[in-house]
């Protein structure tokens, strides 16, 4: 009795002390508090089908809902067993005692319906549970079989409505995947959900593949290859699996990465031992030449506007990073700390540079101001590089490297991803070891 | 009391001696750390080495460097319908875009002394690898230094 009265009392405090606060997450500061949530198995209309109900969804779609906002860090997902209510009262009107009493502060539920020709309509509702309201709602139509696709909406919805940023769950990560010991390495270009499911190979492997990048609109990679040993900028489209060459250069061209509008390709070509920046129009195939310099000249990569491009050059006498307008013109330098910069690349929130430092025989994957102020290493490790943005600048998708024995064995490649903060340092698993990440824009373009 | 005394000045020699040893040793693998061993080296004809080594994010030909070349320009002039692919490669500790620039840099600088040296320029062609293809595959000083190279191939 006495213990009852205790928990009534901190309830009515929590509660008072609270009720006019919405929740929110801060994600502009290392998140060591993650935000208590308790994702409700989906609840399905009754009027389902067998062939709907062994697909388990009303559990399945909660589960990768849950996988994406635990990985972020931002969101401490409760255990299913801990909850008190059902998932269909939750969903029409939930007891929030109840889920105050697990110590949630937010709540997410669903039903699963059946629509015309098959379809699913998939709702979900978003509770904080500390002032007692419904945050959002939203229905989705899909066919059954994609259901992660919407899963990953809804995180996005979730993330959206809670941290006031965009998501980043609904998108795809190309790789190189990497095969057999490391003086005969298979690379092949591979192609997955940025939660590491449903990996897809687009190339076979026969000739070394290296650099995939996004369009803007995630239809087209550009990437390097050595097809016919002749190592070039290729253009491929992802539906067709077209592939094309980028432009008519004697001698190699590498480091492609696509302009903002998605029409043009800067890249590196290089010619009697001086690598350049080029672009290439890909409807007009017109050439531009923007840095002329006997230094490398190498990595280039746009700001999300388009008018300035940040790349790195040896012109010092040592790898730093630089920026230029898109035109060539007010080369600056940027990089000014110890050690060597390289594989800058913009932000597509327009203000930060990611990059790979080498200092003291580690590598780091920091970031900086556009003016090279500001400079903070997230990471440091043996090897690692390339850095890649999420889809809402929040986010960095790398790879790193450990060392082989003194025999050349054991050592590989792997995908690791971590916030802007520097904390929540990822594991991304692939099913063979893989390199040069790199994410592309939302899927669903709102 | 005489020995002890005469042990600390041997001592403090020996500590002397190896700490300058070490001084050298860093000196040695800052500027210049190409490779000069013959391990993983090939050989294109009797006396004719097929490769040549760089120092750490350097593309000048050392002059170990420069007696092969002479050695495969003097071969190469001598047996004039060969023609050459020349390999340019990094070591793994930089990253792939700019290793890809910095081998194709290490073979140009091979291919620049092979042409001053006679060679004519259209028997040889260049491509770079970047630290694709390490002749040495262990993760240590010694196969990076090998892994620094531009090797020559005949191509017919």
């Amino acid at each position: 009795m006495k213990y009852k009265i205790f928990t009534i009392l901190a309830l009515f405090f929590i509660l008072t002390a609270k009720s006019f606060a919405l929740v929110s997450v801060d994600i502009t500061r290392g998140n060591l508090d993650p935000l208590p949530t308790a994702i409700s198995d989906f609840y399905l209309d009754s009027k389902l089908g067998d062939n709907i109900k062994k697909l388990q969804l009303e559990s399945k779609i909660p589960e990768l809902i849950q996988n994406n906002l635990s990985r972020s860090g931002l969101f401490f997902a409760l255990e299913k067993k801990s909850f008190i209510q059902r998932p269909e009262p939750a969903h029409n009107k939930p007891r929030f005692e109840d889920w105050a009493f697990i110590k949630t502060q937010v709540l997410v539920t669903g039903k699963i319906s059946l629509e015309k020709e098959g379809r699913l309509r998939v709702e979900f509702k978003l509770w904080d549970v500390v002032s007692a309201t419904e945050l959002s709602a939203l229905a989705f139509y899909t066919t059954p079989d994609n259901w992660r696709r919407v899963s990953h909406m809804i995180s996005d919805k979730i993330y959206e409505r809670l941290t006031g940023e965009k998501g980043y769950f609904d998108s795809r990560i190309i790789f190189v995947s990497e095969t057999g010991p490391k003086v005969d390495r298979k690379k092949r270009l591979a192609i997955m959900d940025q939660d590491g499911y449903g990996v897809k190979y687009l190339t076979l492997g026969n000739e070394l593949v290296l650099t995939p990048r996004f369009s803007p609109a995630s239809q087209h990679v550009t990437y390097m290859s050595y097809f016919k040993n002749l190592p070039r900028v290729y253009l491929l489209n992802i539906e067709t699996g077209i592939q094309d060459l980028v432009g008519d250069f004697p001698g190699m061209t590498f480091a492609p990465r696509f302009s903002p509008d998605g029409k043009k390709i800067i890249m590196s070509f290089a010619q009697e031992g001086n690598s350049d920046i080029y672009t290439m129009d890909i409807k007009t195939r017109v050439v531009e030449k923007l840095t002329d310099n006997p230094s490398i000249d190498t990595s280039p990569s746009y700001s999300p506007d388009g008018s300035y491009i940040t790349f790195n050059s040896d012109r010092s006498g040592f790898q730093q990073i630089y920026t230029m307008k898109s035109d060539g013109t007010n080369v600056k330098r940027i990089s000014f700390g110890e050690g060597l910069y390289g594989t800058p690349v913009w932000s597509p929130r327009g203000d930060l540079i990611a990059f790979t430092k080498l200092y003291r025989n580690k590598f780091y994957i920091g970031v900086m101001r556009s003016d090279g102020s500001g400079e903070r290493l997230l990471t440091e490790n043996y090897y690692q590089e390339a850095p890649s943005w999420a889809p809402n600048g929040r986010v960095l998708v790398f790879y790193r490297e450990t060392p082989s024995d003194s025999s050349g064995r054991g050592g590989g490649a792997k995908l690791w991803s971590i916030d802007l903060t520097g904390y929540n340092e990822r594991l991304i698993q692939t099913p063979t070891d893989a390199s040069d990440p790199s994410w592309s824009g939302l899927l669903s373009r709102k | 009391m005489l020995s002890n005394n005469l042990s600390k000045v041997v001592l403090a020699l020996v500590m002397t001696l190896f700490l300058g040893a070490c001084a050298t040793q860093q000196a040695t693998t800052k500027g210049d750390d190409a490779y000069t061993g013959t391990e993983t080296v090939k050989f294109l004809a009797d006396g004719v080495p097929d490769r040549v080594f760089f120092s750490t994010n350097k593309s000048e030909l050392t002059s170990a460097a420069t007696t092969t070349l002479g050695k495969q320009a003097t071969y190469l002039k001598a047996n004039s319908t060969l023609n050459v692919v020349l390999e340019g490669h990094a070591d793994e500790r930089g990253t792939r875009e700019y290793n890809l620039a910095l081998g194709e840099r290490r073979a140009t600088a091979a291919k620049n002394y092979l042409i001053s040296n006679g060679v004519a320029a259209n028997r040889i062609k260049v491509i770079s690898y970047g630290k694709e293809k390490p002749a040495n595959p262990a993760s240590n000083v010694l196969a990076w230094s090998q892994n620094r190279r531009t090797v020559t191939v005949k191509t017919n």
